[in-house]
């Protein structure tokens, strides 16, 4: 065998091993959103969305764990994004060889990949022992604190992509720096920060830990934010584990639910950042 | 905000002629009067770090005239260039010492407004820096940073900004798409309409052509022909034929220091020094 027909032989297993890498990944993926369609799709009926949770034995649906997850999300969302987004602002523009910037950055890698039960019982023990009770603002703040380190990893390095050309280019022209980075280093990185709200959205959409020890659950409607919340992770924690089929078929549906709207946030928050960052 | 650049600079007014040739101290380069002295760099030096970039260097910038830095890559003249803006105080471990009087007050003084220094002495690099935004914000984000005009003066000022980068017949169909759209040669044809776009009185040319094909290159060097009656330019270049084309004066740099610097006939017909004739004749460097 000469060698280039070695070459060509090489070449064509690596393709083959990262193919079949591909494939392997993607099967599973494949695998679990099958398994959701045909488990949750009887599910998914009208009462699903307009009854609240039942009793075993007796009709319902989800509408308060839905309410629930939808508003202790958007808050820790609306908490987290912003503290988030200006420490990851501070590291990649402001913070230029000082130490402080690499101490706050490994902690925040650090907070990153704490496990989210930990969070759970963060909150629990500073808010939930003191206050005396579970309730929807505890059950958002451990989702906010989730939020943040994956927010500022995601700013700091979509900023960092940013050529230090735009920025003397905006300096020579005697924009502040605060300018700079507000009109040119934001919208250049826009819709990769967008894309990090939006992975940190869909990282707490499905988080149960933190929620179990802060929010709790409640089987009635509630809206007020100082009582226990329903919640759709929860209540599939719950009802998945139960002995119920109709429980259980709830559960399906619910998980059916959240990996439908994570995907649906997904790709809109694409299709929203192509329309708003300029076409290159 | 209150305008802070006035409307136009005093000197428009003045026909090109009708202005005081002040003969510069020291430096004669030329039977014919010298025109005024723009920017006086005098004794300067720039560190990265410990390492000095640039070591004692004093010369004159013309105003209406166009100074060509030339000199091996690492001499130091984009140094030089980023000194006059001080655009190098981005960088906490950069610094310098020396004095570069415009127009009579140290631009390197701490207490000389540094944004008000960098509109009057605008800048364009080597590679092109569209920011991420239309054609027509592009120019508008540096008159925003210092006045709000009406929006109908506003479209005068791109227009006019345009028009003087001779890039307006290409764009003027299309202010609103992004400026990243443009090709290489055009992208720089709007950060020099940026630059212009604030009024300056010296721009800075860092290699302004390097990173475009022949056609754009000309058309560049058309246009700092153009701008040359209104501005003291200086500009870097690594191409010699290019300094010996647009500049009226040239500085030959080497290792941070000044070696030659006098009219460009003379450095490129004539040097007074071997190291300069070894340079423009392509024998070194």
């Amino acid at each position: 065998m000469t060698r280039y027909q070695r070459r060509k032989l090489a070449n064509q297993v690596a393709l083959g091993l990262s193919l079949a890498a591909t494939v392997c990944g993607l099967a599973w993926l494949a695998a679990i959103l099958i398994t959701l369609l045909t488990q949750g799709l009887s599910a998914l009926t009208a009462d699903l969305f307009t009854q609240m949770t039942p009793p075993p034995g007796s009709r319902g649906g989800l509408l308060n764990a839905i309410y629930g997850s939808f508003i202790m999300t958007a808050l820790a969302t609306l908490i987290g994004t912003p503290v988030g987004i200006l420490a990851g602002t501070y590291l990649a523009e402001y913070s230029r060889g000082s130490r402080l910037a690499e101490v706050i950055r490994f902690i925040n890698d650090i907070l990153l990949s704490a496990p989210s039960i930990i969070v759970g019982l963060f909150v629990y023990e500073i808010v939930v022992v003191r206050v005396g009770h579970f309730s929807g603002w505890a059950g958002a703040l451990a989702l906010a604190i989730i939020v943040v380190p994956v927010v500022v990893r995601t700013t700091e390095d979509m900023l960092r992509l940013v050529p230090d050309s735009l920025r003397e280019a905006a300096a020579a022209l005697g924009a502040p720096k605060w300018r700079a980075v507000v009109q040119i280093s934001y919208r250049a990185a826009l819709q990769g920060i967008v894309t990090g709200i939006m992975l940190a959205v869909a990282r707490i959409s499905g988080e149960t830990a933190p929620l179990l020890f802060t929010a709790l659950n409640n089987q009635f409607w509630s809206t007020d934010l100082n009582a226990p919340m329903a919640n759709l992770p929860v209540v599939i924690f719950q009802f998945a584990l139960s002995p119920y089929s109709d429980w259980q078929s709830l559960a399906w549906g619910g998980a059916l639910l959240i990996t439908f709207v994570i995907l649906t946030l997904n790709i809109g928050a694409r299709v929203i950042a192509s329309w708003s960052t300029v076409k290159r | 905000m209150t305008a802070i650049l006035s409307p136009a600079r005093p000197s428009d007014a003045l026909p090109p002629l009708a202005r005081p040739a002040v003969p510069p101290a020291g430096h004669a380069p030329g039977a014919v009067p010298d025109p005024a002295v723009k920017a006086d760099i005098r004794n300067v030096r720039f560190f990265y770090k410990k390492f000095e970039a640039i070591k004692n260097i004093s010369l004159p910038l013309y105003d209406r005239r166009v100074t060509a830095f030339i000199g091996p890559s690492g001499c130091g003249k984009s140094t030089l260039l980023r000194m006059l803006n001080r655009i190098y105080t981005l960088y906490p471990e950069q610094r310098a010492e020396g004095e570069i009087l415009i127009d009579g007050r140290n631009a390197l003084a701490a207490d000389y407004d540094i944004n008000l220094l960098r509109a009057k002495v605008g800048m364009v690099f080597q590679k092109p820096t569209p920011f991420p935004m239309s054609i027509y914000d592009n120019i508008a984000f540096g008159i925003r940073l210092y006045e709000k005009p009406p929006a109908a003066e506003l479209d005068v000022r791109v227009e006019e900004a345009l028009q003087r980068a001779a890039l307006w017949n290409e764009v003027k169909d299309k202010l609103r798409q992004s400026g990243l759209g443009l090709s290489g040669g055009q992208q720089q044809r709007l950060c020099i309409a940026r630059a212009i776009a604030l009024r300056p009185e010296i721009l800075l040319l860092d290699e302004p052509a390097s990173a475009l094909d022949p056609i754009s290159t000309s058309k560049i060097e058309d246009l700092i022909h153009e701008l040359r009656s209104d501005y003291c330019i200086a500009i870097v270049t690594h191409n010699m034929q290019q300094a010996a084309r647009t500049a009226d004066y040239t500085a030959f740099m080497y290792l941070g220091e000044l070696v030659e610097y006098d009219e460009t006939a003379t450095i490129f017909t004539k040097p007074g020094k071997k190291q300069t004739e070894d340079y423009v004749t392509g024998r070194f460097g």
